[in-house]
């Protein structure tokens, strides 16, 4: 059975309409992503299926409908979202961003250890861990925010552009830690990225969104091997 | 000197006091960008529940606690059912809200209390204890209003609750995708300022004393105080607080005399607005056009 299933999904901001009506699923402990470019919807799909815009249709998640449930209440359930934008709590200090992650645990014991895993994870916060996250660079503050949502031991993880704007090496790192993540801990992910070689490295199932609908679908494999894809997205 | 040192201490007693309304101020502006004008009056009809209560017999720290908690839920009811249905309306819209909340606290305070001065009893004894220099209810205001601000600060900086709080007034989307319920989170926000607010009055009430119109001033102190720190800084706006309270006190004692002493705020207040719009600790926010 998918982890998330997602079927006929509409999506609009006030009249304006993003998704017409898109279908997909995730298997439990795989990697699927979104490709598109700007404007197809990508980060509407992700909202959408957090409930954070005004929607239509029908969401899954390991078998209970999510669709209709109050962003609050989905995260409760388990999906972690890495927003748009990274979503940065600019004046709390890099620890406090951590332990707002695990918010909805009531296990501290466990948290503690969670915080301390996460600096194992990511150095780099482990040496700011007191530092307001609003001093942090581009990178380091894309790490807290995946650090933030793993915080929630989430079964689903949402990542919007993780590459956004950040320099080569430390997309890599951060992509490295991803796929550890995923194979050590089975968490499932959907990725929705404008760089589709790398998203299509790490993910195993691909579908592409053109203004609001998908238009094709498949193993990464597949996509990956698709002239279309390869002369449109990939670029050569 | 004497006098002028207790002059000093005085006014660091009424700057508590100010620095209280101000940070129930901030505090609601953290979450509204906007100055709740009704602060004052909700403290006000707060102090004439913990005066019926002592008329009624209770003791006056029972009925100083029920007092404060009694005024947490008003808070949170009134930001449920009255501020929430306008959240997303123009800022005249919410801020005509405030006006119409001040005048139905007086109207009402009035209504079920008459308009008669009445007087508030200090809970610190009467007999002088540390001289000439300082009164007992002063020392006891300054006690109390430090108590509050240590409470406050091990609530935000140590509870997941103060620190969701805050998360809450910074980054609502953010808050909500980690599971913060900021609806709640905002509404008790409004709690914690009316509760804030209510132990203002009562440190107050015995030095103005009690009338609906009470805290129309103090609120014009507490504005100052929470200007003068920057108006979303918390820590700015105990500073501001009490910077305001001395300065209120020396400058009326020695250079302008007693009737002025509320100008002093006015002129903190337009001083600021001109000159330092941001305060000394405010953030200065700069908009792309």
């Amino acid at each position: 059975m998918a982890l998330l299933d997602v079927k006929n999904l509409e999506a609009a901001y006030g009249p304006t309409k993003v998704l017409h009506g898109i279908s997909f699923a995730l298997e439990e402990g795989g990697i699927t992503t979104i490709l598109g470019a700007n404007g197809a919807g990508k980060t509407t799909t992700l909202r959408a299926v957090c409930n954070m815009v005004a929607t239509r249709g029908e969401v899954t998640l390991a078998g209970a409908r999510i669709d209709g449930l109050s962003t609050e209440d989905i995260v409760r359930r388990g999906v972690a979202h890495v927003p748009d934008g990274r979503g940065t709590f600019l004046q709390l200090s890099v620890e406090e961003n951590l332990r707002l992650g695990g918010y909805v645990r009531r296990d501290k014991a466990a948290m503690l250890v969670d915080i301390e895993r996460m600096y194992g994870l990511f150095p780099r916060l482990g040496e700011r861990r007191w530092q307001q996250a609003g001093t942090l660079s581009g990178g380091e503050q894309q790490m807290l925010a995946v650090s933030r949502a793993l915080m929630l031991r989430p079964k689903l993880l949402l990542l919007d552009e993780p590459s956004f704007g950040l320099a080569p090496l430390i997309v890599r790192e951060i992509f490295r830690t991803m796929r550890q993540i995923n194979k050590d801990e089975k968490v499932s992910m959907l990725l929705v990225e404008q760089n589709a070689a790398l998203a299509l490295d790490l993910a195993d199932h691909a579908y592409l969104l053109e203004t609001g609908r998908i238009v094709m679908s498949g193993t990464a494999e597949q996509i990956k091997n698709d002239d279309t894809v390869r002369r449109s997205y990939l670029g050569y | 000197m004497d006098a002028f040192l207790h002059q000093v201490v005085a006014g660091l007693a009424t700057g508590g006091i100010y620095a209280a309304v101000a940070l129930a101020l901030v505090m609601i502006y953290q979450s509204t960008h906007l100055v709740n004008f009704a602060q004052g009056e909700m403290a006000m009809f707060s102090t004439y529940i913990a005066w019926a209560l002592i008329e009624g017999g209770m003791s006056y720290w029972l009925a100083f606690a029920i007092t404060v908690a009694v005024s947490l839920g008003v808070g949170i009811l009134i930001q449920r059912f009255i501020i929430r249905p306008v959240s997303n309306a123009s800022v005249l819209t919410v801020v005509v809200v405030f006006i119409g909340l001040l005048a139905i606290f007086n109207a009402m305070a009035g209504w079920i209390w008459s308009h008669t001065i009445k007087s508030f009893p200090s809970p610190f004894p009467e007999k002088p204890i540390f001289g000439s220099l300082i009164s007992n209810h002063e020392m006891g205001t300054l006690g109390v209003t430090l108590i509050v601000l240590i409470l406050l600060y091990v609530f935000f900086r140590y509870t997941p609750l103060g620190l969701a709080m805050r998360a809450a007034a910074q980054n609502p989307v953010s808050s909500r995708l980690v599971g913060v319920r900021v609806g709640w989170m905002l509404a008790l926000g409004w709690g914690l300022a009316a509760a804030i607010g209510a132990v203002a009055g009562m440190m107050v009430a015995p030095i103005v004393y009690l009338d609906p119109n009470m805290m129309a001033g103090i609120l014009l102190y507490g504005f100052a105080s929470a200007l003068i720190g920057g108006i979303d800084n918390p820590w700015g706006a105990v500073l501001g607080g009490f910077i305001v309270g001395v300065l209120e006190n020396v400058l009326g004692a020695y250079v302008i005399g007693t009737e002025l002493k509320l100008t002093v705020a006015l002129v903190i207040i337009v001083a600021v607005l001109t000159v330092k719009p941001s305060g000394l600790f405010g953030k200065v926010i700069v908009t792309r056009v």
